[in-house]
């Protein structure tokens, strides 16, 4: 075991895959002599050279473009899209090529493709660099959508994205990146299907993913200390969701509180509470409740932006409401 | 529309609870389908709909106890346009206004089911934990958000009548009991009670039986009781005034014969429920039917028709070796026929005494509906009915 950060497993998987498979390069902005915006891919340049680990100009479209065409081409690109704010500009590629070149020929093509980008708020980054946007991209079929929340995972799921033959998208929450925990770096590739259960407790169902699994992992040892025992249920995988983990917590807990960084109209904790309202609607004991971020573009100042993100003490406010007992 | 209300399913009950529905709104119903399950003193009924048509609305939740009569669903009927179709304007603006005259309270009464009462705050966890454990929501506490019943409180409410009834085990028999004890003393205290008394002949009948019995596989063997049930079910036709209820204070003759078997319950206690149309039925499907009831009456899963529509009773009390049975009306029927138990006796035969089997039958019967000379002809009928048992 390793103590290592969620930056360096990032990194320690890229150059294992760089390592292993000669088909593997690295391609965004600035990850060569920068070495990337959030210091992920720092001394991949000098350690694999100019032709696998490559700057590109400041155009998502592009390179995105050309992660796919690379894929198409029987390459494994692994492409980095600086954050989810910017890759609104690939969008086109993303939901008009990745997402549908399997199906729209008959099976004939496949487009191995792993993009990596960074999301969330929390670092005074305001409005164009600190959105969650990844509920959009789990709206898409034809693509895979992972949130890593752990050390573990972030190596771990990055190496299962490679080993998948169709477009697999990674949202790394950016707060995530100094998290430090004990990991074997020698583990086999992680599942990039299905979600985990990161505490158990049967009051109530804490449903996250990403940046919000810490955080309801915070509120459930802030309750713990309240006697309810809270589940924090790490979603893990956005799309396709692990519906039946979801409705197993929610039979056991019978309440759930839903957290999700994004706002919280047409985000994927509707989605979420949707499913279990359409099929664990007999096991709820109370409606379910979501956390979700406040419905304003990201605030720059810090105690404003604290308050638009779902917070440990929110979570413990909503599980209260949901647990409320009179008498 | 039809309504589909609480039916009686005992001369003494006054409400039941509705445990569960088996339809839902929009389903079809057929005459005589099992639409929902009712939590009575005899335990749970099956609760048939005598309408065919569809579901169009359901106004009693589960859970709730409600008094006789209580409408707990609306059936369209079949052929009856549904909410989609709109009536023609001709037909509303026929109807004629209500006079004046006509009091608040009957027009008030009659908008009844229309008139939405607050629903209740209950979790779906803790309604389908209620309807589980049997437990009538109506008398829970909420104590969740926005005094919203929850499972919690569901589990209490068990909890402590389970409490209850452990500490008073005999509470539901005392509940059959009480039952039993209303109707008889109603039945003694209002009904002019005559009873008659013969002894048949049943030399041939036993024999007929033992060689039938004889080619059957044991699961399909005949007791003698059917015969005795198919005697006087056929025997009333010959005096139909004994196959009739008194209700408002006259007797309303019945075309239909049920017979109503009395059925000892293992808990102490007893339910006559009915063998339908048993003039009409073969031996072998009136010893399935008989078979079936007895079963399902200890098994406390009777049906509604089952306990409201006997028209007449049989009792035997055989088993127990008694030769004589004087019968307790069941009100609101007219007459209760009794059969003892088969016995071997000195029986006189063309001057000649011999040994063979007899069994007492007598009649009580409500002589402000018969007297005893139509009393006679039907036990006699029923007596030269058993003797030709291959007529049965």
């Amino acid at each position: 075991m390793t103590r290592l950060t969620y930056r360096e497993a990032v990194r320690g998987a890229l150059r294992e895959a760089l390592t292993r498979d000669p088909r593997v390069f690295l391609m965004g902005e600035d990850v060569g002599s920068y070495g990337g915006a959030f210091a992920v891919s720092r001394g991949l340049l000098e350690e694999f050279g100019a032709e696998r680990v490559r700057d590109t100009p400041l155009s998502e479209s592009t390179f995105v473009g050309a992660g796919i065409g690379a894929a198409l081409g029987g390459m494994r690109p692994i492409v980095e899209v600086m954050t989810v704010n910017f890759s609104l500009l690939a969008l086109d590629q993303i939901v008009n090529n990745a997402a549908t070149l399997r199906h729209m020929s008959g099976g004939q093509l496949s487009v191995p493709l792993v993009v990596r980008m960074a999301t969330g708020g929390g670092r005074q980054l305001a409005a164009q660099h600190s959105h969650s946007l990844e509920g959009w991209y789990a709206h898409v079929p034809g693509i895979t959508v992972l949130a890593p929340a752990t050390v573990a995972d972030a190596r771990g799921m990055l190496l299962g994205a490679l080993a998948d033959p169709d477009p697999v998208f990674i949202f790394e929450h950016a707060t995530l990146y100094p998290l430090e925990e004990e990991i074997d770096e020698r583990a086999e590739p992680a599942p990039i299907r299905g979600a985990a259960v990161r505490r158990a407790g049967t009051d109530v169902s804490l449903i996250g993913y990403g940046g919000s699994v810490g955080k309801a992992l915070a509120a459930a040892q802030l309750l713990a200390g309240t006697g309810i025992s809270a589940e924090v249920l790490d979603l893990r995988v956005l799309r396709p969701l692990d519906t039946p983990a979801i409705l197993a917590s929610v039979a056991k807990t019978h309440r759930a509180v839903v957290v999700d960084e994004a706002w919280r109209a047409g985000s994927l904790a509707a989605e979420v509470s949707a499913q279990i309202g359409e099929m664990g609607f007999y096991d709820l004991d109370a409606p379910v409740a979501r956390v979700c971020g406040a419905e304003v573009p990201m605030p720059y100042a810090r105690h404003l932006e604290e308050a638009a993100l779902p917070q440990a003490g929110a979570i413990v406010d909503a599980v209260r409401e949901v647990l409320e007992r009179h008498g | 529309m039809a309504e589909f209300v609480m039916p009686i399913l005992g001369a003494d009950m006054e409400a039941g609870t509705l445990v569960a529905w088996r339809k839902k709104p929009g389903d079809a119903v057929e005459r005589g389908e099992i639409v929902a399950e009712v939590e009575t003193d005899k335990g749970l009924i099956e609760v048939e709909i005598f309408t065919s048509g569809v579901i169009e609305k359901i106004l009693v939740e589960p859970g709730a106890k409600v008094a006789v009569g209580t409408v707990l669903a609306i059936i369209r009927e079949e052929g009856m346009p549904g909410d989609l179709v709109p009536s023609p304007p001709a037909v509303s603006s026929a109807v004629p206004s209500l006079p004046p005259s006509v009091p608040a309270p009957a027009a008030a009464k009659q908008l009844g089911p229309a008139v939405e009462t607050a629903r209740r705050r209950v979790s779906p966890a803790a309604r389908k934990r209620a309807a589980s454990l049997g437990v009538d929501l109506d008398a829970v506490q909420g104590r969740g958000p926005g005094s919203a019943i929850g499972l919690e409180d569901v589990e209490r409410a068990a909890a402590e009548r389970a409490a209850t009834e452990a500490a008073a085990p005999a509470a539901r028999q005392a509940r059959v009991r009480q039952t039993i004890a209303a109707a008889m003393a109603r039945s003694k205290r209002e009904i002019p009670h005559y009873y008659l008394s013969t002894t048949i002949d049943m030399q041939r009948a036993v024999a007929w039986l033992g060689e039938q019995n004889l080619k059957r596989p044991i699961t399909e063997r005949l007791l003698h009781g059917v015969l005795l049930i198919k005697a006087v079910a056929l025997a009333l036709r010959e005096v139909p005034e004994l196959n009739a209820l008194w209700m408002e204070g006259q007797a309303a003759p019945r075309s239909a014969i049920h017979v109503g078997v009395a059925i000892s319950l293992r808990g102490g206690g007893l339910v006559a429920p009915a063998l339908h149309d048993a003039d009409r039925q073969s031996l072998d499907a009136l010893m399935r039917g008989f078979r079936d009831l007895v079963m399902r009456a200890r098994a406390g899963s009777l049906r509604s028709s089952e306990l409201s529509d006997p028209t007449i009773t049989v009792t035997s009390l055989g088993d127990q070796g008694v030769e004589t049975v004087f019968g307790v009306i069941y009100p609101p029927q007219v007459a209760i026929v009794g059969f003892g138990k088969v016995v071997e006796r000195p029986w006189s035969v063309g001057g000649a005494v011999v040994s063979h089997p007899v069994v007492t039958a007598t009649l009580s019967a409500d002589h402000r509906v018969t007297d005893g000379h139509r009393g006679g002809v039907f036990l006699a009928a029923v007596d030269r009915l058993l003797q030709d048992p291959d007529r049965l």
